[in-house]
């Protein structure tokens, strides 16, 4: 018997141009939470898809209980025990959960005898227990799309157990989830724990891969650094093994004024009852107001309404004591502010289309002669303008943007906004899904428009970042504002507790 | 294609991967021209010309509609409907078949002008379903396409129409040279200045940015402050226009028009766009793509016809081109994934 119940040697993945996995190890033991751990791009997707059959090996071994496999797809991963919670989740919401669960493998029974019909009572007896199982008490036909991203994880993950797995991969499971259900889901992944399941944990957190792992393996550039028993690590050393360099620094020394009140909201309420109410704040000539909340605080929320994304039934924008009219994006464009979207894919990069088109979208109106033709040449001095002052690795502008990095996709977004030059800037998740280089970058960024007196506002889920980079922090809970916070004094207790702040 | 530099052998293959299908048809349109007689000859050449004019017209039209990741079923019906009502309005008064014989005869550029007009409000219609209602374009272009034929119908009573003004079907069918030898129809120029106006307008202006923006991400583009609605407008509108032209240069060309005049030009349209590389997953074609593919399907047209195929065998070989077209063009997306 090994001591391993899986085990990826010397793997080796190259796509046209780059090695993606250089001779990486991976050894899994049975009942312990398995770390995996690196900046975007260093190769943990490619590697878990190669263990899940999605990838195929250039070289190297797959080893289950010490004897040799070979997975060819996804289904045959199933059928090893292997399964996968993905970072996106893909579920069915219009139909049911037990639907969802035994999707592509429902239980059969015969109908008069010969003519197979699905097993409705038996999928959701089943359905039922391994519910109880993930600690979930819902009826087994309540429809996916009702529950929440946590629940729908949870459901996930019953399905996963309920192929029998003995390895699961979890890829970035709490990205969406409030400290509530991250314990939740950790009280899950002890019960797995104890049933000798291996867990594969992706996630860029440190805290969360300190609390629950039991080992970390570190990768680098699709190169394997090593792997280290968690109890003795340190956030430092961890991040230190991940870039390969020191960071000093986690946030710039922000030297930026905050001077006399130049944004001014009021009595923000959503048409939604459900979304923001009554939110009143106002923001100073150069400073940076973090806005901090739970999942579901509707922060995003309520800054779209300011920007004229969603609906509201009252409240007022004014800006140096006038009053702004903003029905549409476009209005609040025109007047200065600008708002950087949480959604990079969706709502952000327009993918097929190149770099100086994704820059110049929002500022055309600046680039045309005679009032009709657009200057080309004027549009490739902002792509370059840009790109030497934030440093965005392209090799030109008319490369497609959905090829770059998701870290100099932001760094182009933030360029499509500061080409209208505007007084007012909402960062909504700004570092999201970025590597912790790319991070540091990007913070610099801010500082520097702060500095040159614009307003911003920066939502983030990431207490360092909102402590580390915020003059003043906005909490917000389930609709409301509860409180200010001076980003001095600030600390995750203070914030949690105003962020749990209920009626 | 600007890679394996030095190696004119890798270059083409690039060249084939990307373009299966146009390299097929040339190759296809050589063997052709080799075994067949006439098939080279200022004629054939002529008349690909002239067949290819039009229906690149109209293919510009539906361009901005599948670029913007929707679609213009009603393209043909609307090239008919403007064919038949420019037709009546240039019958001459002497003609005994009149549509309606109190209609004064109507100068043909004034005739253009009319069609036009509606054409905008037809496109404007599918526009304002589309953009403001939010149908999908496919149903509601499904819809307009009926209720235009019906009009079509109801004006026409469902007879042909003949009798044009002499000078109306001369200056379509006209051309420099003569029909044996070196020619080229009008109809090449109208068509190149169309093409070249549309090159302008995809490329120079921020109008044609907007439209690869909506392709690309409609909600990025609303997001960065582009007047989706307007610019879906602007695009459907442009299309009826287009079609307008087209049904108006169509009738002409043909000497007469019916109401089944067009039929089926959406298809084609959206065929010759998909072959010359406009992208059904938005965002992505070119002028000189359209060129290529609306080209590329005549040829295709013409050599069925020089070898001989039954001419109901045709729309069989071009549903298999259009279904083939979009299934290697989904390829090349899935690919980059």
């Amino acid at each position: 018997m090994s001591e391993y119940l899986l085990e990826m040697r010397d793997v080796c993945k190259s796509f046209p141009g780059v090695k993606a996995l250089d001779h990486v190890q991976l050894r899994l033991r049975p009942g312990k939470v398995h770390a995996l751990m690196g900046e975007n791009g260093a190769g943990k997707s490619t590697l878990m898809k190669c263990m899940f059959g999605i990838y195929k090996m250039d070289e190297g071994t797959v080893l289950m209980d010490g004897e040799e496999v070979h997975i060819k797809d996804p289904m045959d991963a199933l059928n090893h025990g292997i399964a996968m919670v993905h970072q996106e989740l893909q579920p069915i919401p219009a139909r049911t959960i037990g639907e969802n669960i035994f999707l592509g493998r429902y239980p059969l029974k015969k109908f008069l005898g010969f003519f197979p019909v699905v097993d409705h009572k038996k999928m959701y007896e089943d359905t039922e227990k391994l519910m109880k199982k993930v600690r979930m008490d819902f009826d087994p036909k309540r429809k996916l799309g009702e529950l929440s991203i946590s629940q729908m994880q949870s459901v996930e993950i019953a399905k996963a157990v309920s192929a029998n797995c003995r390895v699961l991969i979890l890829d970035e499971p709490t990205s969406s989830l409030t400290q509530n259900e991250v314990d939740a889901l950790f009280r899950i992944v002890e019960d797995l724990k104890e049933d000798g399941v291996a867990i594969v944990y992706i996630s860029h957190k440190m805290d969360e891969i300190l609390r629950i792992s039991d080992e970390v393996t570190i990768m680098r550039d699709g190169q394997y650094i090593g792997t280290w028993d968690s109890s003795g690590l340190t956030t430092d050393f961890i991040i230190t093994k991940m870039v390969g360099r020191e960071l000093t620094n986690l946030y710039p020394e922000r030297h930026n004024e905050p001077g006399e009140v130049v944004f001014e909201v009021k009595d923000f309420t959503s048409i939604n009852p459900k979304s923001f109410r009554h939110a009143s704040f106002s923001v100073r000539k150069g400073e940076i107001l973090g806005v901090a909340g739970l999942v579901g605080a509707q922060r995003t929320e309520l800054m779209e309404g300011i920007f004229g994304i969603r609906s509201r039934v009252s409240g007022t924008v004014s800006y140096r004591g006038k009053e702004m009219k903003i029905r549409r994006p476009k209005d609040a464009i025109d007047s200065g502010v600008a708002m950087l979207t949480e959604d990079r894919r969706g709502s952000g990069i327009m993918g097929v289309l190149s770099v100086a088109d994704n820059i110049s979208i929002a500022s055309l109106n600046k680039y045309l002669d005679m009032g009709i033709v657009l200057n080309s040449k004027k549009i490739d001095e902002l792509v370059e303008t840009n790109r030497q002052k934030m440093n965005i690795k392209t090799p030109s502008g008319k490369t497609l943007i959905q090829s770059l990095s998701g870290g100099n996709q932001q760094k182009v977004l933030v360029g499509r906004w500061l080409a209208n030059d505007p007084e007012v800037l909402i960062l909504d998740e700004p570092t999201r899904g970025i590597d912790v280089g790319a991070k540091y970058e990007i913070y610099v960024i801010i500082e520097e428009l702060a500095r040159q007196g614009k307003s911003i506002i920066m939502i983030s889920s990431e207490m360092g970042e909102l402590i580390g980079m915020s003059d003043r922090i906005m909490v917000m809970c389930d609709g409301r504002v509860t409180g200010f916070i001076d980003g001095k004094d600030a600390t995750q207790e203070n914030i949690m507790a105003l962020a749990t702040q209920f009626e | 294609m600007t890679t394996t530099k030095g190696n004119p052998a890798g270059s083409l293959w690039k060249t084939t991967k990307e373009n299966p299908i146009v390299v097929l048809m040339v190759i296809v349109a050589i063997i052709v021209g080799i075994t067949k007689e006439n098939f080279f000859s200022w004629g054939n050449l002529g008349n690909l010309v002239s067949n290819t004019a039009v229906r690149f017209i109209i293919a510009l039209g539906v361009s901005g509609c599948l670029i913007t990741k929707g679609t213009d079923l009603s393209a043909g019906r609307q090239v008919g409907f403007a064919g038949c009502l420019a037709g009546i309005l240039v019958q001459r008064a002497n003609y005994t078949g009149r549509q309606f014989a109190n209609l004064p005869e109507f100068n043909m550029f004034v005739a253009l002008l009319i069609v036009v007009a509606i054409g905008c409000l037809i496109g404007l219609l599918n526009g304002a379903i589309i953009a403001f209602l939010k149908v999908p374009p496919f149903i509601t272009t499904l819809g307009t396409q009926t209720i235009v034929y019906g009009g079509c119908l109801v004006l026409t009573d469902a007879q042909p129409i003949g009798g044009f003004q002499e000078n109306y079907t001369k200056l379509i069918t006209g051309r420099i040279g003569s029909t044996e030898g070196f020619n080229l129809p009008y109809l090449l120029f109208v068509a190149l200045a169309i093409g070249l106006f549309f090159w302008f307008l995809y490329n120079k202006t921020r109008h044609g940015k907007y439209m690869y923006a909506i392709g690309g991400n409609e909600v990025a583009a609303e997001v960065s402050g582009v007047n989706t609605r307007a610019a879906l407008l602007r695009i459907y509108m442009t299309a009826g226009i287009m079609y307008a032209i087209g049904g108006w240069l169509l009738a002409a060309k043909s000497g007469g028009a019916s109401a089944s005049l067009g039929m089926g030009y959406e298809l084609e349209a959206i065929a010759g766009c998909t072959i010359g590389g406009v992208s059904t997953t938005g965002g992505i074609g070119r002028v000189t793509g359209v060129l290529v593919g609306v080209l590329v399907f005549e040829l295709l047209k013409i050599v069925l016809q020089f070898l001989g195929v039954n001419p109901y065998y045709n729309y069989i070989v071009q549903g298999i081109v259009i279904v083939v077209a979009v299934a290697l063009d989904l390829r090349k997306y899935l690919a980059k994934k």
